[in-house]
């Protein structure tokens, strides 16, 4: 009776026992999007980065694009591409790759710019070429205002993946999007539920790699 | 100077935008293993000069020799790993080791790590820190340490010329006496080339075998040792930075040792009070310095020597002004005019040398 399917209870728990292995699949799918997208981003940065870096009057163009990228509404970046690339995984990582490079390469920038120049006289004065002078010295300082950076940029993605799944390439958007067709509270709850938690735990995982690849960072001075 | 380690002809640097020179037209001469202070108010292009030595800065014109070749001759980066440069703000690398930062330059020439090793331990001990700083990093450091592992890393692969701007600046007086103390001990072993900047003209003169003193532009106003640019400063501008008390400062250059210290009336705790009224007639003095064999006990007045039979027998007191030979008259001026007295007792160890008295430093005041 249709009285009594409305009365459902707001979470249907059996429904969650049932799909924990649908669940399971999503979560590997949302993950290996936003590390995809993250891990082209930071290639992509970086090399942006140390164009920008060499040449100063490039930053402002390359800044700016990155920021146009930005401002787009996703929904409107995978309609426009969809036409291209198809409702494909290339499709959805263009998008997702987009979105990460505004933040990654202004982290980037920011985190070199602030190493002190003290230290970068210091290296050139001890006869550091200037490719060893950036990645022995000026990116591994850099480092945790990179890792700020990449922090940010996961938790936007993990948020955006859930957009992906109009395009079919959903992580947790599959389940909020099919609970929305089907009308069924729970499996929107659980897919929201799992966006987030992931989003917290990619957020702390990458707090514990960055105190692992900045130890000098962890120790406090000690009074003189 | 025919064995020159460093030779700078008609130096010229230009900054872009500048509209007159930062230095202009330098030439200098450095003697391999020579100690060359570089002095000067702030802005005469002392760092602008030293940087141009090792190109970190690259002259308008004019050419700079270093060890027989035109600095311009190799790529700057292989220069620069033969010339130690300690940066005046330090500049350790905040995420390395204490042990990975004096290691830079024998990584970069490719050393294998057993060498880098033996050689970062002989540093540390050299320099005078402790081991357990090794697996430090710099944060970690005090400010005198820090400066002390900015020395260790400069000296790594041994480089025969060593750079320093203002290796001391950023340490308070004291520390600073030390290190300078440390780095002159050091420096008679190594007989390292060594161009060092500084602001402070004591610290000019204490340092340097020879002295240069810049102007603003760059403008070489003397280069002689501090002796004769103390006793016969070239200009009013040279006489003006020397300051008032140059007569003084030369005292800092003299050591106790060099001079002919009179020894006074002095008599042995074994002698009779005849034998020591002697010795103070013999200066017209009413007091005697006692000892006992070599070793300085302390003096007694004349008066205190009636009725013995021998002048152990009256109580020594302790001079009031005691300074070690290895003092420089300056420091012993300092001691006895801060306790108001006018005579000081040398000693080396608990040995008598003699007394200084004022007359006497007035005397090489006018030498
Ligand atoms: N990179 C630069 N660009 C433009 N001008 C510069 C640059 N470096 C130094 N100058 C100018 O050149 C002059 C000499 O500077 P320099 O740093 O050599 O002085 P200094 O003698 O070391 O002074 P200080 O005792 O204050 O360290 C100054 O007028 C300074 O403003
Ligand atoms: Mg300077």
């Amino acid at each position: 009776m249709s009285v009594v399917a409305q009365a459902a209870p707001l979470i249907d728990w059996a429904w969650i026992v049932d799909h924990l292995d649908d669940m399971w699949d999503r979560t590997v799918e949302h993950v290996v999007l936003t590390g995809l997208a993250v891990g082209i981003g930071l290639v992509v940065s970086v090399a942006l980065s140390v164009v920008a870096l060499r040449f100063r009057r490039t930053y402002a163009p390359i800044s700016w694009t990155s920021g146009v990228l930005y401002t787009i509404p996703s929904i409107a970046l995978f309609a426009f591409l969809v036409p291209f690339t198809g409702l494909s995984l290339l499709t959805a990582e263009i998008g997702l790759v987009s979105y990460t490079l505004l933040i990654l390469i202004r982290n980037i920038v920011a985190g070199i710019d602030g190493v002190p120049a003290s230290v970068v006289e210091a290296a050139r004065a001890m006869g550091y070429t200037e490719r060893r002078l950036f990645w022995e010295i000026q990116l591994p300082l850099a480092v945790p205002v990179v890792m700020a950076g990449i922090r940010i940029a996961a938790v936007t993605v993990v948020g955006l993946v859930t957009v992906t799944s109009l395009i079919g390439q959903g992580g947790y958007g599959a389940l909020i999007l099919r609970g929305l067709s089907r009308n069924f509270a729970t499996e929107i709850f659980v897919g929201t539920f799992l966006s987030i938690a992931l989003a917290v735990a990619i957020d702390f995982g990458l707090l514990g790699v960055q105190r692992l690849v900045a130890p000098w960072m962890r120790r406090r001075p000690r009074a003189a | 100077m025919a064995d020159s380690m460093i030779r700078l002809e008609e130096v010229i640097k230009t900054f872009p935008g500048a509209d007159r020179p930062a230095v202009d037209g330098l030439s200098l001469e450095v003697g391999r293993g020579e100690f060359v202070t570089l002095v000067g108010p702030s802005g005469c292009g002392k760092t602008t000069t030293l940087k141009m030595i090792n190109r970190i800065i690259e002259p308008t014109s004019g050419t700079i020799w270093v060890d027989g070749a035109k600095a311009t001759d190799m790529p700057a980066f292989e220069l620069r790993r033969s010339i130690g440069y300690v940066i005046q703000q330090i500049g350790l690398f905040p995420h390395r080791t204490i042990a990975q930062n004096i290691a830079t330059v024998p990584e970069l020439l490719g050393w294998d790590e057993a060498r880098i090793r033996r050689r970062v331990a002989e540093l540390v001990e050299l320099v005078g820190l402790a081991p357990e700083m090794l697996d430090r990093y710099p944060s970690e450091l005090s400010g005198g340490q820090q400066q002390r592992v900015g020395v260790a890393r400069a000296l790594a692969a041994d480089p025969p010329v060593l750079l320093m701007d203002e290796p001391f600046g950023a340490v308070d007086p004291i520390v600073r006496g030390r290190l300078q103390d440390e780095f002159l001990a050091l420096q008679r072993e190594l007989k390292k080339t060594v161009v060092f900047v500084t602001h402070d003209i004591d610290e000019a003169i204490k340092m340097g075998d020879r002295v240069a003193i810049l102007n603003i532009g760059g403008v070489l106003e003397q280069y002689d040792t501090p002796d004769r640019i103390l006793a016969e400063p070239a200009n009013d501008f040279v006489a003006g930075f020397l300051g008032a008390d140059r007569g003084i400062k030369r005292l800092s250059l003299i050591p106790l040792r060099s001079v002919d210290l009179p020894t006074g009336a002095v008599c042995d705790v074994s002698d009779t009070p005849e034998t020591a009224r002697e010795a103070m007639l013999a200066q017209g003095w009413d007091w005697v310095t006692v000892l006992d064999g070599e070793r300085l006990l302390g003096w007694v007045w004349g008066s205190e020597l009636e009725g013995v039979s021998k002048v152990g027998e009256a109580t020594p007191r302790p001079f009031r002004v005691t300074v070690d030979a290895g003092a420089t008259l300056r420091e012993a001026l300092d001691a006895i005019v801060n306790t108001r007295n006018n005579v000081g007792v040398v000693v080396e160890g608990d040995a008598y040398r003699g007394i200084l008295t004022l007359d006497l430093l007035t005397v090489e005041l006018t030498r």
